[in-house]
């Protein structure tokens, strides 16, 4: 299988402070990576060093097969971020939202068009395709935006805590999406702390004090401390 | 290129859906300058006035008579020396004393002329004019009657004197001074605030997670503003053309250029608080208190910086808009070339380059 993702030994220290302390881990194409840890852990800031915003102290990591010391600007063409905060424009339009980000990636006019058209049939938007993003409910700005994030077809697409603040439907429909974007070839890296949604995953990894203490199947985690549910692995890890 | 174009579309959008940057934008330079024109009027009433007569004779008594019977003056004292003018000055309620030189008749009959001296407390410099205006309004109506059917004209030559600030004898211009606020507000506070914002929201994150270099989002960002400005210069000047009348002596090329730098010297200051600052309300403090408040107080546009003491006097040479201040007014009242304020351009082009390299080396620092 083709690693699209790959870390060794990658450390980030501010001053005196290890955020990340020398990670090694892959992720496979297609892949749908749980990148987990409590507040803190220092999964925020390993994601940023991948999606080349944080320059990596020491070690070595590819993204997409380039280099995230020498090749950052190559990186960017090639991933799809969303933010858990959406970072979608309250006073633009859907379309105008859509139209922007298809933009800043260099989609041509006549392609933006043809996204637009597609994701709003999708995502049955037709009827507030021109409302302001501002008075959509949550869950639909957060379809939005991970569809959003997938505009420039990348290979690789990151979800820095997707679900936050949304029901669990919503939450549920979301992966649902996911899901259909995994088996479409696209990579997914999300980070979460919510665990019955590390079970979605195929692979995950715990981070803890920007260390990873655990990385597998989430079948082979529970096997390994002997826990029924994912919220107990993480639990046992955390206390150390 | 197309990326860009696409990224000052959205920012347009940004300000003409918000009413509040819009009011920000157009409602207040006009209230303003429309304000402060009104404000500062050039109405004067009932002005205490004083009379130094060393003559004594049938034309200054003429002359007299006729600044007392106006509506504008009312004499409040007759004063019989020299030594009294300062002392009748201290005591703030005469705002003019108005001295005849001795034998002032003869002196007219037979050379033709005689001196007349207006002397005016230029503390308030935009009274001092308007007094020194009427008042010599008043005598030349005098020497019309006097030369009427007389084919050898006689002159009563006014000698104008301004006392406690000599050098604000021109006309207090507040137009330079809106402008250079205007400008800073709409260049350095609204785009910090537009900055910050994209940072809470966390669209500059997905922003520079995008091809996008950080140049080509800042440099997104500033030109609508820079065009806005220029709008905003613009109506600034026109309203002061044609509502309140004022000329601009100097080349209007020179204008633009300077005006031009100066936006530029805001923008950077704008992207300098950008970077300090994390939420739009720090900015807008930041904006407020660091910014508006100098530019309203220290950079002469209000208070003389020549009556500061020395302190605030040192102060206000690192701000930027006294510099721009001092080019407008060179440029807008006294006319002058590019010679006569190249010194102040380099400050200003100066302070530019610095803010500019500052707010790079901040911003890259952030993206560590």
């Amino acid at each position: 299988m083709e690693r699209v993702i790959e870390v060794e030994s990658l450390t980030k220290k501010f001053g005196a402070f290890t955020a990340v302390d020398s990670i090694s881990f892959h992720v496979k194409k297609g892949e749908i990576f749980g990148f987990l840890g409590a507040n803190g852990a220092g999964k925020t800031t390993a994601m940023k060093m991948l999606i080349g915003i944080s320059h990596p102290t020491s070690g070595k990591a590819t993204v997409a097969g380039f280099d995230v010391f020498t090749e950052a600007e190559s990186i960017k063409k090639n991933i799809g971020y969303m933010s858990q905060k959406f970072a979608l424009y309250d006073d633009l339009t859907v379309k105008e939202n859509i139209t922007f980000y298809g933009g800043i990636y260099g989609l041509s006019r006549a392609k933006i068009k043809i996204k637009t058209q597609q994701l709003i049939e999708e995502l049955g938007l037709e009827d507030i395709a021109n409302n302001m993003v501002g008075s959509l409910p949550l869950g639909w700005k957060q379809k939005l935006a991970f569809s959003v994030a997938l505009l420039h077809n990348p290979k690789i697409v990151f979800l820095d805590e997707p679900t936050g603040g949304v029901d669990p439907i919503t939450r549920r429909q979301f992966w649902e999406m996911i899901y259909k974007t995994a088996n479409q070839g696209t990579t997914i890296f999300v980070t979460t702390h919510y665990m019955d949604e590390a079970e979605y995953c195929d692979r995950v990894s715990i981070m803890v004090n920007g260390n990873i203490e655990a990385l597998d199947t989430p079948k082979n985690l529970k096997k390994q401390f002997s826990a029924h549910s994912m919220n107990d692995v993480f639990l046992k890890l955390a206390r150390g | 290129m197309k990326l860009f174009l696409g990224f000052i579309k959205k920012e347009f959008y940004h300000i003409l859906r918000d009413r509040r940057s819009l009011f920000i934008l157009f409602g207040m330079p006009i209230v303003q300058i429309l304000l402060f024109g009104f404000a500062i009027t050039n109405e004067i009433n009932n002005v205490n006035i004083a009379i130094l007569d060393h003559s004594k004779d049938v034309t200054t008594k003429k002359i007299i008579d006729n600044i007392s019977a106006s509506k504008y003056f009312s004499i409040n004292a007759f004063i019989q020396q020299e030594n009294d003018i300062e002392s009748v000055f201290k005591k703030g309620q005469t705002k003019a004393v108005i001295s005849f030189e001795k034998d002032f008749n003869q002196h007219l009959i037979k050379n033709g002329q005689a001196t007349v001296q207006i002397i005016t407390d230029a503390t308030d410099p935009n009274t001092a004019n308007t007094i020194s205006n009427y008042v010599n309004a008043i005598i030349q109506s005098q020497v019309k009657e006097l030369n009427k059917g007389i084919d050898k004209g006689y002159q009563i030559i006014p000698q104008t004197r301004m006392v406690y600030n000599p050098e604000l004898k021109s006309v207090f211009m507040f137009v330079p001074g809106i402008m250079t606020v205007i400008l800073m507000l709409v260049s350095a506070m609204m785009t910090s605030i537009s900055i910050t914002r994209e940072k809470e929201l966390g669209t500059m994150e997905v922003i520079l997670v995008s091809p996008l270099k950080p140049l080509q989002v800042i440099a997104g960002k500033v030109v609508p503003y820079i065009a806005l400005s220029v709008i905003n210069a613009t109506v600034i000047i026109l309203l002061s053309l044609f509502v309140f009348k004022m000329p601009i002596q100097g080349s209007l090329i020179l204008l633009a250029f300077e005006t031009v730098l100066f936006i530029v010297t805001a923008l950077a200051l704008g992207i300098l608080i950008s970077t300090i600052a994390a939420t739009q309300q720090t900015a807008m403090m930041i904006s407020l208190m660091g910014l508006m408040l100098p530019v309203i107080i220290l950079s002469g546009f209000i208070f003389p910086i020549s009556s500061m003491p020395l302190v605030l006097q040192i102060i206000s040479n690192i701000i930027p808009a006294k510099w721009f201040i001092i080019i407008l007014k060179a440029i807008m009242l006294k006319g002058v070339g590019f010679s006569f304020i190249w010194k102040e351009t380099l400050i200003l082009l100066g302070m530019t380059v610095f803010f500019i390299a500052l707010s790079i080396k901040k911003y890259k620092i952030r993206l560590e």
